[in-house]
C-alpha cells in the first residue's frame, strides 16, 4: 500500500486556458498531497498535457490560481520560479533529451547548473548514483540517438531525478513503448515515488500505467474534469464518455497483446 | 498588418532580452568556446575557398576594364580597395549566413519542437543564455576575424593571378594594395562584420527559439534564418556605406 500524507503539494483552482477560439481547460480544480501518485487520464487533445505544463509554469492560466509547494506560480518572477522548479522534475513524453550531449552531459547539465559548488567528483558520484537508479548505467558514454525509447524515457527520468525533486510531473511516460517497457517504466515510477519519496501528477491514456502508478485517477475530457478515485470507482458508471474511453482502451491494449 | 507589429514588438523584447542576459552572470563559457569553434573552424574550408577564388576571378575580371587605359599598375590597389572595403566583409557574411544561420536556425527550431528548451526550462536553467546569448556572442566575434581572413586569402588569389600576368613582386604588390587602405578601412571591416554576425545570430536564434508546428516549422525556420539575415545584410550594407561616405 502506497503512502499518502495530508499535507498538498499542488492546488489548482478554477484553472482555465485557451489558445485562440480554442478553450482547452474550463475551470479546473484539483489537489495532490504529499507522497501521493495522481493520475490524469483523457484523451489526446483533452488539455493533459497543458495542464501540468501550467503547473510547471511553462503555459500561463488564463484565469485561476496554480499553487505549488506553497507558491503562486503566477505572481513568481523569474528567479523565484527557477528556484521553485529545482523543486519540480518533468519528464516529457518524447523524453527531451538534448541531442548534442551524452548521457553524461545530459545528467549533468542540470546539476552543474544549479549546484556551483559541486566537485567534478560529486558531479560523477551524483550522475552514477540516478543512473544506477533508472537501471541504465552502461549507457553513461552513449548519445541519445543510440538509446531505445524506454532508455531514452529512464534517461529523462534520471535527468530529473539528479536535482531530487519533491514533485514528479509524467507527460505520457508509456506513449509509444511496447507492453514489456511499459511495465518497467511503470515500475520506476513506483519506485522514484518510494525511494525519491515523490509526490507526482502523471499524465497518460494507458490504462494499465493510471492502474499499476496511480493512488488516484482523474478523468479529464473536453476541459472538464469527469470524474476522480481509486481506478475501479473512476470507470464503475454509465456514462459513455467514461465507458467508451475504457472500451477503447482495453480494446486497443488487447490488440497489442495479441 | 497587426501580425506584423506584433512581429516587431516579439523581436524587440527578444533584442532586448539579449543586452540584458548577455552582461548578467552566471556566464556560459564552455558552451561560448563550442559556438566560437562551430562557427570559426567549421567555416574555414568554405571561407579560403570562396575567399580565394573571389579574388582572382575579381582580378580577371578587373584587368580587361584596366588594361584599355593602360592601368593594370593599379590592380593592386583596386583589389584591395574592392576586397577589403565592400567584398570580404559581405561575401563572408552571406556565407557564414547560408552554412551557420541555418544551422542555429534548424537546431534552436528542432530543440523547441522537441521539448528540449522547455526542458531546460524547467530544470532551473536559462535556456536563453545557454543558446541565444552564446550564439550570437560566437558569430559577433568571429565574423570580423573570418572577413579579415577571407581579405587576406582573397588578395593572396589576387596576388597570384597579377604575379601569373605582370610578374609584380610579393612585396610590392602588397605594398601598393595596401597604399590606399587607411585605418578606416579596417575599421570599418570590423564593425561591418561585426554588426552582420549580429545580425547572422540574432536572427538565426529568433528564428529557431520561436519555432513551432513540428519539422515543418524547423524547416521554416532554417528558411528564414538565410532569408532574412541575408535580406538584412544588404539592407545594412547600403546604410553602413552612406554613413561613412557621408562623414568621410
Amino acid at each position: 500500500m502506497k503512502q499518502t500524507g495530508n499535507d498538498t503539494v499542488i492546488t489548482l483552482q478554477g484553472v482555465k486556458k485557451g489558445f485562440g477560439t480554442l478553450e482547452v481547460l474550463k475551470g479546473v480544480d484539483l489537489e495532490v498531497h504529499r507522497g501521493e501518485n495522481v493520475v490524469v487520464l483523457g484523451r489526446s487533445g483533452s488539455g493533459k498535457s497543458v495542464l501540468i505544463k501550467i503547473i510547471a509554469g511553462l503555459l500561463r492560466p488564463d484565469a485561476g490560481k496554480v499553487i505549488v509547494l506553497g507558491q503562486e506560480v503566477d505572481e513568481l518572477d523569474v528567479r523565484q520560479l527557477r528556484e521553485l522548479r529545482l523543486k519540480i522534475g518533468f519528464s516529457f513524453q518524447g523524453s527531451a533529451l538534448y541531442d548534442g550531449m551524452s548521457v553524461r552531459a545530459n545528467l549533468e547539465f542540470p546539476l552543474v547548473r544549479n549546484q556551483r559548488n559541486l566537485s567534478q567528483q560529486e558531479i560523477d558520484q551524483a550522475v552514477r548514483k540516478v543512473l544506477e537508479d533508472v537501471g541504465l548505467s552502461k549507457t553513461i558514454d552513449q548519445m541519445p540517438s543510440e538509446l531505445s525509447g524506454g532508455q531514452k524515457k529512464r534517461i529523462g527520468i534520471a535527468r530529473t531525478l539528479i536535482l531530487h525533486p519533491e514533485i514528479m510531473l509524467y507527460d505520457e511516460p508509456t506513449a509509444g513503448l511496447d507492453p514489456v517497457t511499459s511495465v518497467e517504466i511503470n515500475n520506476l515510477i513506483n519506485e522514484v515515488q518510494k525511494q525519491y519519496r515523490t509526490s507526482a501528477v502523471i499524465i497518460t491514456h494507458d490504462l494499465t500505467c493510471a492502474r499499476e502508478t496511480g493512488d488516484r485517477l482523474i478523468m479529464l475530457s473536453e476541459g472538464c474534469f469527469l470524474r476522480e478515485g481509486s481506478f475501479e470507482a473512476v470507470f464503475d458508471t454509465d456514462d459513455p464518455k467514461v465507458t467508451g474511453f475504457y472500451n477503447y482502451n482495453f480494446i486497443s491494449e488487447t490488440n497489442e497483446r495479441n | 498588418m497587426k501580425i506584423f507589429f506584433l512581429r516587431l514588438y516579439d523581436i524587440w523584447q527578444f533584442t532586448l532580452q539579449f543586452w540584458k542576459e548577455v552582461f548578467l552572470p552566471p556566464y556560459e563559457v564552455k558552451e561560448m568556446f563550442n559556438q566560437f569553434f562551430e562557427v570559426g573552424i567549421r567555416s574555414l574550408a568554405i571561407i579560403s575557398l570562396t575567399g580565394f577564388i573571389t579574388g582572382v576571378v575579381f582580378t580577371k575580371q578587373s584587368r580587361a576594364s584596366l588594361a584599355e587605359f593602360g592601368a593594370t599598375s593599379w590592380l593592386p590597389s583596386l583589389m584591395a580597395i574592392a576586397l577589403l572595403r565592400a567584398l570580404a566583409p559581405l561575401v563572408t557574411a552571406l556565407i557564414v549566413a547560408g552554412k551557420v544561420g541555418s544551422n542555429i536556425g534548424a537546431e534552436l527550431g528542432s530543440m523547441r519542437v522537441t521539448e528540449q528548451i522547455d526542458a531546460m526550462e524547467v530544470s532551473s536553467t536559462n535556456p536563453f543564455k545557454f543558446l541565444v546569448v552564446t550564439r550570437v556572442l560566437a558569430s559577433t566575434f568571429v565574423v570580423p576575424v573570418l572577413a579579415i581572413y577571407m581579405g587576406f586569402v582573397a588578395l593572396m588569389g589576387a596576388y597570384l593571378n597579377v604575379y601569373q600576368n605582370e610578374q609584380t613582386g610579393f612585396v610590392l604588390f602588397f605594398q601598393s594594395a595596401f597604399a590606399r587602405i587607411g585605418f578606416l578601412d579596417l575599421l570599418m571591416l570590423v564593425v561591418k562584420s561585426a554588426i552582420y554576425g549580429f545580425t547572422i545570430g540574432m536572427t538565426g536564434c529568433f528564428a529557431g527559439y520561436n519555432a513551432s508546428q513540428g519539422t515543418v516549422g524547423v524547416g521554416r525556420a532554417a528558411n528564414a534564418s538565410v532569408v532574412v539575415s541575408m535580406f538584412l545584410i544588404f539592407v545594412e550594407e547600403v546604410i553602413i556605406v552612406s554613413v561613412v561616405n557621408t562623414y568621410k
